[in-house]
C-alpha cells in the first residue's frame, strides 16, 4: 500500500511500487488527464508535478513518490496556472489536445521560474513535449501571452 | 421525435456536460422543450451495402440539431474529431443557418448509424477521411440549420399572430416590430411540432455572420483541464486491460506459447491466443506490460515478410526498369522527349511512414445484458467497424453499438478497412468469454512496429525541354504497394490494376504537359500498408514539385513563373501561388549562400495550397526559418481553423522531411518509439504565416492539403541554398555539403 498526496487530497494505492506514477494515476486513481504517449521519457505527455516541479510520470516509480505532494491537469490553480490556462484557450492552441495536458504542465514549470522566457527558454523547457499535432507555434505564442498577462 | 437510440447514444463532449444533459433528457422524454430537426436521407444506398432496412421502421428523422428549453443548440457530429476541428467547423455551419449565437453552440458525437450518419462522400458507409467532413456535411447541416431556423420562426409567428415574414434573428433572438422578442429555448416545445420544411431557403453567402469569422474553438475548454474523454481514458465497470504480443515480422504465425511466467504476474488475469497473436488480459495497463514480457513465444516464419529496406529499394528500382500499367497518358510522350533539346532525368525514394498519433490505438469492448456489444473508441469508420465487430462476435451489426469519443490524431491510422485493432479487441472479448470489458491497448513500440504504414514509393522521372524551356514530353513511373488492392475497398476504387491513390497527384497533374505518360507498378509484399496524412500525395507532390524545379533551373526561368506558365488552365492554383509568393516576398528574396526559398504548389481533396519555404542550409544541417502558405479551400468557415491545420500539417510533416523513416532488417522493424521514430519538436518549428484565398466556391477540407508541399517547398530552398538536390525522403541532410 502507498500513500500519495495527489491534488490535495490523500490517496492510498495498492499496486506494485515499481509501477510507473503514471499508471497508478490513470489505472487506479482513475484520473485520466495525464496521458500516455511513450512510456520512455520521449515525449512528455504524461508530465505532472512533485511538488511543483514537471516531471516525466511513467518515468518517476510509484514506490520513490514518497511525501511528495502531486498536481495533475485536474489539480492545477494559482495565477500561472490560470494564465496559462487561459492563454491556451485565447489562442486555440489545442488540435487533438492529447499531448496538452503535459504541455501545459511543463508550461505552468517554465512560467513559475521565469516570469519573461525568451524562445530560447521555451525551446529548452518545451523540446522534451511532442505535439504531434504541431501545435508548437500556439503553445509559444500562448507561453508569451501568459507572461504577458503575469507581468 | 426524439429517437430514442440517439437518446442514450450520445456522448458528452466534458464531464460536467453529464448533468445537463441528463436534465435535458429528461426534459425531452415529456415531450417538453425539445426540438429535432430531421433530414431523410435516400437510404436505398444503405439498404443495398446490407444495412439496416428502415423503410417499415417508424420514421427515424435525421437528427443534426437539437435545441434545449435551456437555450442551448447542440449539433450532433457525425464525423470523428482527431483534431482538425470539424466539431467547430459542423457547428458553424449550422448556427449560420439557425442565425445563432455562438455561446448557445454546443456538439455531441452521433452514434454509429450510417442510415442517419453516412458520410456523403464515402456513399452509404459513415466514415472520416479524404478532408471530406466538412464538404459531405454543407448542404446537408445547411438544410438542417435552415430547416430549424423556419420551425422556430413559424412557433413564435403563431403565437404572436404575426407573419412569419415579419420576424427576423440575430444572434439567437427572435424579434418582431411590434416590439415582441424571444429566444429559441422558449419556442422549442412548438417548434418541434411544426411541419419540417422539405426546401428550406438558404441564406445567400453574402449575409454570412459566422462562416468565415474567427469562433473560439468548441474543444478548447475541456482539452484545456483534463476533462476531454479520449478512447484511453475509458473506465468501464470491470474493465480489464488487454496488451497484445504480436509478431516480429509480418505474416508470420505463432508456433507456441509458454505463458506460465505471464500467469503468475500478479495483476495478470488470463492470456488468450487471438488470430493477431497472444493478448495479456490484466486488471492495470502496468501489470498487462509485465505480463507480456513474461510470455516466451516462437513464431512460424513461413509466411513471412523477411525484406531489408536495400533489398526492397533494389527491387523497385528494378521493376521501374520495365513498363508498368498506365495510369493517364497524351500524345506520345517518348517521342517528345527523343526530339527534345535538353532531357533531364531524375529518380526520387519514399520510406514507409508510421502515423503515430499521440494517442497510441485503443478500444474498449463489453457485452450488454441483452446480448448486445457496445464499443468505445475513436471511431474513424464506424461501419465497418461495425460489420467486423459482429462478424466476429457472431452477431449482426445492428447489435454493435459504437461511442466516437476525441481521438488523439490518426493522421489515417484509425481508418483501416480490417477494422484492425477493434478486431483484436473483439477477437479478445470472445476468447476471455465475453465476462469483462476490454479495453485494448496498443504502446506506443505496437505503434511504431505494428504496420499500417504509408507505402515506400520509388519514382522516376524523365521529361524534355526545347530549345526556349519550355516541356515537350513527360514520362513517369511509380513503384509502390497499392493501399486499397487486396481489400474489399478493391472493387470500389481501382480501375484497371491502378489503385488512383497511388498516383493521385502525378497522373492528375494540373500542369500543361503536351504529352505525358505515367505508370505504376504495384509492388506486392507483406508489409500492411495505409493512407497517411494527404494518402498519394505524400509522395506524387514531392517528386512532381521538385522536378518541376529543376527544370524551371534548366530553363534558367524562375521557379514561380515557370510553374505560373504551366498552370493557365488552373486559375485557383495559379492564385494560391501568387499569393504565396506576393506574401513571402518572393520577388525581393534575400538569396545568399547557405540560405535560400524554396516553392511548391500542389492540389488534393479539391484544396489548393502553395508554400515558400525560407531555410538556412550549411553541412550536415538544415533549419527551417519560415514557411509562407496559401490556401484555396472555397468558402472559409473557420479561417482560424483552416490556419491551425496548416500550420499542424508544417508541424506533422517536418519530422518527415527531415528524418522519419520506418526501415526493416531481415523482415524486422527497426524504429520502436519516439527515440528512433522522432517526432518534429518546439525548436525545430519554423514560424509559419497562412493566408486564405478569398473563395465563393462550396467548401473543401484542409486536415490534409496543407501537408505534400511542405516537402518540396523545403527541398527547393535547400538547392536555392546550396545547389545540392535533395529529392529523396526523407532529405539527405547527413549528406549535404557546405557551400
Ligand atoms: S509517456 Fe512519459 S514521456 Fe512519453
Ligand atoms: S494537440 Fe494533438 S498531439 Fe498535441
Amino acid at each position: 500500500m502507498t500513500t500519495l498526496t495527489l491534488n490535495g487530497r490523500t490517496y492510498e494505492v495498492e499496486a506494485d511500487p515499481e509501477m510507473p506514477l503514471l499508471w497508478a494515476i490513470r489505472d487506479h486513481l482513475n484520473l485520466t488527464g495525464t496521458k500516455y504517449g511513450c512510456g520512455i521519457a520521449q515525449c512528455g505527455a504524461c508530465t505532472v508535478h512533485l511538488d511543483g516541479q514537471p516531471v516525466r510520470a511513467c518515468q518517476t516509480r510509484l514506490g520513490d513518490v514518497g511525501a511528495a505532494k502531486i498536481t495533475t491537469i485536474e489539480g492545477i490553480s494559482g495565477p500561472v496556472a490560470e494564465a496559462v490556462r487561459t492563454a491556451w484557450r485565447k489562442l486555440d492552441v489545442v488540435q487533438c489536445g492529447y499531448c496538452q495536458s503535459g504541455q501545459m504542465m511543463s508550461a505552468i514549470g517554465l512560467l513559475s521560474d521565469n516570469k519573461a522566457p525568451s524562445d530560447a527558454d521555451i525551446d529548452a523547457a518545451m523540446d522534451g513535449n511532442v505535439c504531434r499535432c504541431g501545435t508548437y507555434q500556439r503553445i509559444r505564442a500562448a507561453i508569451h501571452d501568459a507572461a504577458r498577462s503575469l507581468a | 421525435m426524439l429517437n430514442s437510440r440517439i437518446k442514450t447514444r450520445q456522448v458528452p463532449l466534458r464531464e460536467d456536460a453529464v448533468t445537463s444533459r441528463r436534465t435535458f433528457l429528461r426534459g425531452s422524454a415529456t415531450a417538453a422543450g425539445a426540438l429535432v430537426i430531421g433530414l431523410t436521407l435516400d437510404l436505398k444506398g444503405a439498404r443495398a451495402a446490407g444495412g439496416p432496412d428502415l423503410s417499415k421502421a417508424p420514421a427515424k428523422p435525421n437528427a443534426f440539431v437539437r435545441i434545449a428549453a435551456d437555450d442551448t443548440v447542440t449539433v450532433v457530429i457525425k464525423h470523428l474529431d482527431m483534431g482538425q476541428g470539424n466539431t467547430t467547423g459542423l457547428a458553424t455551419i449550422v448556427a449560420e443557418e439557425l442565425d445563432a449565437d455562438w455561446g448557445q453552440m454546443r456538439a455531441v458525437f452521433a452514434p454509429a448509424d450510417a442510415s442517419l450518419y453516412n458520410n456523403l462522400a464515402f456513399g452509404p458507409i459513415q466514415g472520416t477521411g479524404g478532408s471530406t467532413a466538412v464538404a459531405n456535411s454543407w448542404i446537408q447541416l445547411r438544410k438542417a440549420g435552415a430547416a430549424a431556423r423556419a420551425m422556430l420562426v413559424a412557433a413564435a409567428s403563431a403565437e404572436w399572430k404575426v407573419p412569419a415574414g415579419e420576424i427576423t434573428i440575430e444572434k439567437g433572438v427572435m424579434r418582431h416590430k411590434s416590439g415582441k422578442e424571444g429566444r429559441f429555448g422558449a419556442f422549442a416545445a412548438k417548434a418541434a411540432v411544426q411541419p419540417i420544411p422539405e426546401n428550406p431557403a438558404l441564406k445567400d453567402p453574402a449575409a454570412f455572420r459566422l462562416i468565415g469569422t474567427t469562433l473560439k474553438r468548441l474543444d478548447s475548454d475541456a482539452k484545456t483541464d483534463g476533462s476531454a474523454k479520449y478512447a484511453l481514458d475509458v473506465r468501464r465497470p470491470g474493465q480489464l486491460t488487454a496488451l497484445v504480443a504480436r509478431a516480429p515480422r509480418f505474416g508470420a504465425t505463432l508456433k507456441s506459447v509458454d505463458d506460465t511466467a505471464a500467469k503468475a504476474v500478479p495483476g495478470v488475469v488470463q492470456v488468450v491466443r487471438i488470430p493477431s497473436g497472444v493478448a495479456v488480459v490484466a486488471r492495470d495497463t502496468w501489470s498487462a506490460m509485465k505480463g507480456r514480457e513474461a510470455l516466451t513465444l516462437t513464431w512460424d516464419d513461413a509466411g513471412a515478410e523477411r525484406q531489408s529496406t536495400e533489398s526492397q529499394a533494389a527491387a523497385y528500382k528494378a521493376l521501374a526498369d520495365k513498363p508498368g500499367l498506365v495510369a493517364s497518358q497524351r500524345g506520345d510522350a517518348a517521342g517528345a522527349i527523343k526530339g527534345a533539346a535538353k532531357v533531364l532525368e531524375a529518380e526520387f525514394s519514399f520510406p514507409y511512414l508510421a502515423h503515430a498519433p499521440m494517442e497510441p490505438l485503443n478500444a474498449t469492448i463489453e457485452r450488454a445484458g441483452d446480448g448486445s456489444y457496445d464499443i468505445y473508441a475513436g471511431s474513424q469508420f464506424q461501419t465497418i467497424e461495425q460489420a467486423v465487430a459482429a462478424g466476429i462476435l457472431g452477431t449482426t451489426a445492428d447489435k454493435v453499438r459504437i461511442t466516437t469519443l476525441w481521438a488523439g490524431g490518426s493522421f489515417g491510422r484509425r481508418a483501416t478497412a480490417s477494422a484492425d485493432y477493434i478486431a483484436e479487441a473483439a477477437a479478445i472479448l470472445k476468447a476471455t468469454g465475453e465476462k469483462a470489458p476490454i479495453h485494448l491497448v496498443w504502446t506506443r513500440e505496437d505503434d511504431i512496429t505494428g504496420g499500417y504504414y504509408r507505402p515506400a514509393a520509388y519514382h522516376r522521372i524523365r521529361a524534355g525541354l526545347d530549345a526556349k524551356g519550355a516541356i515537350t514530353g513527360w514520362e513517369h513511373r511509380i513503384v509502390g504497394k497499392s493501399i486499397i488492392i487486396g481489400t474489399p475497398l478493391e472493387a470500389m476504387m481501382v480501375k484497371d490494376g491502378v489503385d488512383a491513390t497511388t498516383v493521385e497527384g502525378a497522373s492528375d497533374t494540373p500542369y500543361a504537359l503536351p504529352a505525358y505518360r505515367f505508370e505504376v507498378h504495384n509492388a506486392r509484399e507483406g508489409v500492411p500498408v495505409l493512407w497517411w496524412r494527404s494518402v498519394g500525395h505524400s509522395h506524387t507532390a514531392q517528386a512532381m514539385e521538385v522536378f518541376v524545379d529543376e527544370l524551371a533551373h534548366a530553363a534558367g526561368q524562375d521557379p514561380v513563373a515557370y510553374r505560373l506558365g504551366l498552370l493557365k488552365q488552373a486559375p485557383r492554383l495559379s492564385a494560391a501561388l501568387t499569393l504565396a509568393a506576393e506574401k513571402a516576398g518572393w520577388s525581393a528574396r534575400d538569396q545568399k549562400p547557405g540560405r535560400g526559398y524554396g516553392v511548391a504548389a500542389h492540389e488534393s481533396f479539391g484544396s489548393y495550397v502553395a508554400m515558400v519555404a525560407d531555410v538556412t542550409a550549411e553541412a550536415g544541417k538544415v533549419k527551417v526559418n519560415r514557411i509562407v502558405a496559401a490556401v484555396d479551400v472555397g468558402v472559409a468557415v473557420n479561417p482560424d481553423v483552416i490556419r491551425a491545420q496548416v500550420e499542424g500539417a508544417v508541424g506533422f510533416a517536418l519530422s518527415s522531411v527531415l528524418r522519419n523513416r520506418i526501415t526493416f532488417k531481415d523482415g524486422e522493424v527497426q524504429e520502436k518509439n519516439f527515440d528512433t521514430y522522432e517526432p518534429t519538436r518546439m525548436s525545430e518549428m519554423p514560424k509559419v504565416e497562412v493566408h486564405i484565398v478569398p473563395s465563393a466556391a462550396a467548401p473543401t477540407g484542409i486536415g490534409e492539403p496543407g501537408v505534400p508541399v511542405l516537402a518540396p517547398a523545403i527541398a527547393n530552398a535547400v538547392f536555392a541554398a546550396t545547389g545540392q538536390r535533395l529529392r529523396s525522403l526523407p532529405l539527405d541532410v547527413a549528406g549535404l555539403r557546405g557551400v
